[in-house]
């Protein structure tokens, strides 16, 4: 996993509220057995209309949010589906920060999995960061991780609230599977009292085809 | 004495491996659910890093997102090369690390949702997850469940454990008894309207009150199952009588002295008197009605006797934007009837309404009936299991003679991702639990409701209210 640290970008303007993984990446994208290759299915319904022609304000056919990495969206962004296909979606586009007034709880955490960095803000730092993404190329953001600060293109600075250990991990690139395997005598222990206390969970020999 | 604790309470302290100070817990997972489409990655991790599945005992996989439901599926074929290829991998996984595992045209295949219950891998007390959202239904036998990501699914295919913050307490009480035609898929839609699909997110919400108590389990997973819809992380309902009846017997339940064991440890699950939550809901059972959705988020909910939104007396801009996009996607008008929008598909199953009880509801309006005319309507069983158990009792023979397609069990257009889906501005009738954009396919039009108002819409070639028809 990539590290998250300083990123200064353009930021892309969403103003729609309850985005969903749906919207994000529709399910004909899903039968993949791969983690990229997904900014193919990114936007598609919103960004194409019914015939197929590109949809002209949305911000991917616009040359001024090209190369874009922010995302600026609306509240309870990334509702619906489990689906990682979503972050990998966004993060094979080159996004790896979205700013949001709320997510939803999995795709909050399937950013984290992914190098990318969801910065909830209260709504009106989000509008102001809003108003600033419609400004294209002319406003570029920078998002600071380790000061926790978003520093905008007039001067502005916004401080943003993360959970340490998530930051930690982030500004490391930490793979959690790892930072747990150290935790293995923990986890064998715990094994050890629920065989214990709770032995039908140990006794069912499975059935394997 | 230790305070009183809830249900969630007691699952998350007795599944706590580890706590750092910062609030950072390590949960151990007694049950992992696996399908095609959100697995292939995970395994994939952990070949390249050389690591094994800790618990192939506690995991179970199953095909089902992508599987056809057409009878040639027999011969395993697809219609699409990429969804039999996700098909492939996950047999070879399951076999490479010797989990579980119900090949898709074994009996007991089906919706993983449906297939954890059945079998008795589902238990009260547990902690179970999948790398799908819809892992809430399990939450109806008193287990602590809920989606996951593909990272999480090999974190937890790698250690059993989970990295998890706690989560707030919700208790949602729905007291009273149901009016006639009125059900669980109608509960769960009266919450949703009422918190909105953000109001429980951060919380595990959970449902008691006397119209809880006496849902059946499949009543009860349906209500757990849109839990997420509400955007909670999980949703529970304490085990009582009904749940222990419902998981006796079962393949991989308990059995014996180790029965008595697990039944004595279940007895203790229940939140305690005066126990803490952080917020609290009531409904009154008399009061809900048959719901339908009209919109694309399952909040856009109404009574059947309602009518179509004005965005016009909506005052925030945002808000009133989403509502005219929503209508003008769905094509409807504000003000409209919700019993005069016509539909051209009607969808039963899906793990939210595709077991037997639902079955059971939509045959009972169907019985000597008639799809309407120019209504393509389709009967998708949760599992081989329920299928079978269908056709034992003749339902089967109901729905082919009033007109509908008998499928074979998967999860079929509650996401067509495989063959069924709707075509461009079709309007579907669905027991589903999500109405997005193209959710049933491609600009697609979806109507969430409970399966004997599907029924009821099959016949009627409407939105159409089920008490009219009993
Ligand atoms: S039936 Fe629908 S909601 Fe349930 S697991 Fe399948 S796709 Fe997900």
């Amino acid at each position: 996993m990539d590290k998250f640290t300083t990123l200064t970008a353009v930021a892309a303007p969403l103003p729609m509220i309850n985005v969903d993984t749906d919207m994000i990446i529709p399910k004909q994208f899903l039968k993949t057995v791969e983690r990229t290759g997904l900014a193919k299915g990114l936007f598609f319904e919103l960004r194409q209309d019914k015939d197929g022609n590109p949809v002209p304000d949305f911000f991917m056919n616009q040359p001024q949010y090209k190369g874009a990495q922010i995302l600026v969206a609306g509240e309870n962004f990334g509702c619906g589906s489990s689906r990682e296909h979503a972050p990998w979606a966004l993060l094979d586009y080159g996004i790896r920060c979205v700013i949001a007034p709320s997510f939803a709880d999995i795709f909050y955490n399937n950013c984290f999995q992914n190098g990318i960095l969801p910065i909830k803000l209260p709504q009106e730092d989000v509008d102001k960061l809003m108003d600033d993404a419609k400004r294209g190329q002319n406003a570029r953001i920078t998002v600071d991780l380790e000061k926790q600060e978003i520093r905008g293109p007039d001067g502005g600075v916004i401080k943003f609230e993360i959970d340490a250990f998530k930051k930690h991990c982030l500004l490391n690139g930490l793979d959690n599977i790892g930072l747990t395997l150290e935790k293995k005598a923990k986890i064998d222990s715990f094994e050890a009292k629920q065989r214990g206390t709770q032995p039908w969970l140990y006794a069912a020999a499975g059935r394997t085809a | 004495m230790t305070a009183p604790r809830t249900l969630y309470d007691k699952i998350w302290d007795s599944h706590l491996v580890d706590m750092d100070d910062q609030g950072n817990g390590l949960l151990y997972i007694d049950l992992h659910l696996v399908h095609e489409v959100t697995s292939p990655q995970a395994f994939a991790g952990l070949r390249a890093a050389g690591r094994k599945v800790r618990r192939p005992d506690r995991t179970v996989a199953v095909p089902d997102h992508n599987v056809p439901t057409t009878p040639d599926r027999a011969k395993f074929v697809f219609e699409d090369e990429e969804a039999r290829i996700q098909v492939e991998t996950l047999d070879r996984n399951a076999k490479e690390f010797g989990v579980n595992y119900y090949p898709m045209n074994d009996i007991n295949q089906g919706i993983v949702h449906i297939v954890g219950p059945e079998q008795g891998f589902t238990q009260p007390g547990m902690t179970i997850v999948c790398g799908d959202s819809h892992t809430s239904t399990h939450g109806a036998f008193g287990a602590l469940a809920f989606g996951i990501g593909t990272s999480e699914v090999e974190h937890v295919l790698a250690t059993q454990t989970l990295q998890q913050r706690r989560a707030k307490n919700m208790r949602i009480d729905i007291d009273g008894t149901l009016g006639p035609g009125v059900t669980a898929k109608d509960i769960i839609l009266a919450i949703i309207g009422k918190i909105g699909t953000a109001g429980g997110t951060g919380y595990v919400m959970e449902y008691t009150g006397s119209a809880i108590r006496s849902l059946s389990m499949e009543g009860r997973m349906t209500v757990c199952n849109m839990s997420i819809e509400a955007g909670a992380r999980a949703g529970l309902i304490a085990p009582d009588e009904v749940t222990f009846e419902y998981v006796k017997g079962k393949p991989h339940a308990p059995k014996g002295a180790a029965w008595e064991q697990a039944l004595a440890w279940w007895k203790t699950l229940p939140s305690d008197p005066g126990a803490h939550y952080d917020m609290e809901v009531f409904l009154k059972a008399e009061e809900i009605a048959p719901h339908v959705t009209w919109g694309t988020s399952p909040q856009d909910v109404a009574p059947i006797t309602g009518a179509v939104p004005n965005p016009a007396e909506i005052k925030d801009e945002t808000k009133r934007a989403a509502l005219e996009r929503a209508l003008n996607y769905m094509g409807l008008k504000p003000g409209e009837k919700l019993e005069d929008v016509a539909i051209q598909r009607v969808f039963i199953g899906s793990c939210t309404n595709g077991r037997i009880e639902d079955l059971r509801a939509a045959a009972a309006i169907a019985k000597g009936r008639k799809v309407a005319p120019g209504v393509q309507a389709m009967v998708v069983p949760g599992s081989g299991l329920v299928k079978h158990q269908a056709e034992e009792e003749g339902l089967d023979k109901i729905f082919i003679e009033a007109g509908f397609e008998w499928r074979e069990p998967g999860c079929s257009m509650c996401l067509a991702m495989n063959a069924d889906k709707l075509k461009p501005e079709e309007r579907c009738a669905s027991t589903s639990n999500r109405n997005f954009e193209g959710r049933q396919g491609p600009r697609g039009r979806t109507h969430l409701m409970s399966p004997a108002m599907a029924a009821a819409a099959a016949v009627t070639g409407k939105l159409a209210d089920v008490r009219k028809f009993i």
